[in-house]
């Protein structure tokens, strides 16, 4: 069979079924494609013999007519997900060498589920970043170049901080992609790299063997190349353990039955506050024709109000650097990872964390720290708690009224790499996707258009907890109507 | 065109920039045992002042009738059965130290 790269997961799945082609052949194309989109830096490690092996055994049951609902696809893993006997180290020096003993809950699944590893993906180092340049890796290149315009000829972000996996999705190095988003780190670079990425409810998916970077904040989701693939991938990555105490004991809809079920009657909110002073016309185009685009398949669009979506950035840069520099202690040169020696157990612990954190990680560990030091715990902490609260009740009133919320996914088209920004500018690619990640809420981006540039833009939708078949459901609607079928130039073929 | 992420929000920034001392950032590196080298501390410094300045916005809500949330989870922390499900597995709790030695982390000695 000819072209194996262009099959989606779901495709790809059909043709194992059909004989069309061999999980071992299917791997192997994707560790070519691999070698021949290395320039872009999306992999830290390839696991080629573990694929080979993986893959073999795929065909095996599959000849025995046992495959598992992911048997034989090739997928990549971003680097936050800890993989029993291959290297994990979130992109960041300080967990060079690092080898979990453990598998992540979500990856088993996609294991359990017949999936085949090729390799561990860059990312964003601890995944605080949002154009994948505070690696340790160096930067990721988003497959995707401008057309038109004065981005022409200049290298571009994937975005963050799932970007290496956002980037080997576009460049087609890998067939599905298991994010982490804490912030909007699997939406923004999936809108960037024109493919889909779903953060779920939080719970949805354990955070067992995923290295924390905000716990309360944090969580797994697919991205994938369109939506039918996402539904299966989130199908198989979701489910309760008992390893995460904040996992949820829900029953996932059946979201492979939602692809289908349209979104006749459904309400859709158009959140007020998601309108920018100077927004990027493109952006409003764009936001308006997939208002369009659901009316015509029978949604009612209505205008409502968030009030507290502007405090929603500031908010969340307390509690995540809060949250992080808690979680980051660990790191301390006595149980893994790297170690500098010091003369005194301080002065190791200061000097190991001082060489093997980068600037990024630092600032925001500085900064989290700060807000929980005594005398300013109450002014900044507990006061982002509560503005977090404000946030999660505007949510929860305009779910009485909608079903659903339309947004865009980000304010810009990917920008360049190496784009001088102040921490705070680049905090703000976040300010769509931020909302969700506070209340706990699911969303998706999906790939609804180019920007006159010809890069990818993506519109998203907010769904109540627990309502991913709603966000599958209008994110099939979109798919269709945008009809998106743009493939990178940076792509293997 | 792309507007520059910066013009999109200059409307909304808060201004006013906090000033930190020059200790600051050496006592909040002590407390995170972080080493900061010297010449990185006032750069430092003035981004944690205009990260800072820039949540200050918050203090523009109200909130002292507001409920802190720390979980979005809604569920209290679920017990389970008190017994031995994993452990007893020094090699592997091990493998990853930078310095062992007979089923023990080794570290600086801090008793004199």
């Amino acid at each position: 069979m000819s072209d194996l790269l262009s099959l989606t997961a779901v495709a790809a799945r059909s043709a194992l079924d059909k004989k069309e082609c061999s999980a071992s052949e299917l791997t192997a194309a994707y560790l070519k494609a691999i070698e021949d989109t290395a320039d872009n830096n999306a992999y830290v490690a390839i696991t080629a013999d573990k694929a080979t092996d993986m893959a073999k055994a795929s065909d095996a049951r599959l000849a025995k007519g046992e495959g598992g609902a992911l048997e034989g696809i090739p997928v990549g893993v971003k680097d936050m997900f800890c993989t029993k006997g291959v290297e994990t180290t979130a992109s960041s020096q300080i967990l060079k060498g690092f080898v979990p003993t453990y598998e992540s809950t979500v990856t088993s699944h996609l294991w359990a589920d017949g999936a085949v590893m090729l390799g561990k993906l860059n990312c964003d180092e601890f995944a605080m970043g949002s154009a994948n340049e505070t690696s340790a890796f160096g930067p990721v290149t988003n497959p995707w170049t401008a057309t038109n315009g004065d981005l022409m000829g200049k290298a571009l972000t994937p975005g963050g901080s799932s970007g290496g996996s956002a980037a080997a999705m576009a460049a087609r190095s890998c067939l599905l992609a298991p994010g982490t988003d804490t912030g909007g780190s699997i939406r923004q670079p999936a809108a960037f790299c024109g493919m889909v990425g779903l953060k779920p409810t939080y719970g949805r998916c354990s955070r067992r063997g995923i290295v924390a970077f905000a716990s309360s904040l944090d969580q797994a989701g697919p991205i994938t190349r369109d939506v039918a693939d996402c539904a299966l991938m989130m199908t198989s990555m979701a489910g309760h353990d008992e390893g995460d105490s904040t996992s949820i004991d829900a029953p996932m809809p059946d979201l492979m039955a939602a692809l289908s079920m349209g979104i006749k009657g459904m309400r859709i909110g158009i959140p007020d506050e998601y309108t920018l002073d100077g927004m990027n016309p493109e952006i409003v185009a764009l936001w308006e024709q997939g208002r369009a685009w659901l009316e015509d398949a029978g949604a009612s669009c209505v205008p409502v109000s968030l009030p507290h979506t502007q405090y929603a950035l500031p908010a969340y840069y307390i509690v995540a650097p809060a949250e992080a520099s808690s979680n980051l202690a660990r790191y301390d040169g006595v149980r893994y990872g790297q170690r500098v020696e010091g003369a005194t157990l301080d002065e190791m612990y200061a000097k190991t964390r001082g060489a093997g954190f980068g600037d990024e990680v630092k600032r925001r560990i500085l900064i989290g720290t700060y807000v929980l030091s005594a005398g300013y715990y109450d002014a900044y902490y507990i006061k982002a708690q509560q503005v977090r609260r404000l946030i999660q009740q505007d949510f929860l009133t305009v779910f009485e009224q909608v079903d659903a919320l339309l947004t865009p996914s980000t304010p810009t088209a990917a920008f360049p790499l190496g784009e001088k920004m102040d921490a705070v500018s680049m905090f703000l690619n976040d300010v769509f996707t931020v909302p969700a990640n506070l209340a706990g809420i699911p969303a998706i981006s999906v790939p609804s258009g180019l920007s006159s540039d010809g890069l990818p833009l993506g519109l998203q939708l907010i769904a109540p907890a627990l309502r991913e078949d709603t966000l599958i459901r209008g994110a099939a609607v979109i798919e269709k109507a945008a009809g998106f079928d743009h493939v990178a130039t940076g792509a293997a073929s | 065109m792309l507007l520059p992420l910066q013009q999109l929000f200059v409307t909304r920034l808060v201004i006013r920039l906090m000033t930190i001392d020059k200790n600051t950032i050496p006592r909040i590196a002590r407390l995170a045992r972080l080493e900061i080298a010297l010449e990185r501390q006032s750069a430092l410094s003035e981004e944690l002042a205009s990260i800072l300045s820039w949540v200050e916005q918050l203090n523009a809500l109200d909130t002292a009738e507001v409920e802190p949330l720390a979980s979005v989870t809604g569920h209290d922390l679920p017990l389970r059965e008190d017994k031995v499900t994993t452990g007893n597995d020094p090699d592997a709790v091990l493998s990853n130290a930078p310095e062992k030695t007979s089923n023990f982390f080794v570290v600086p000695k801090v008793v004199e």
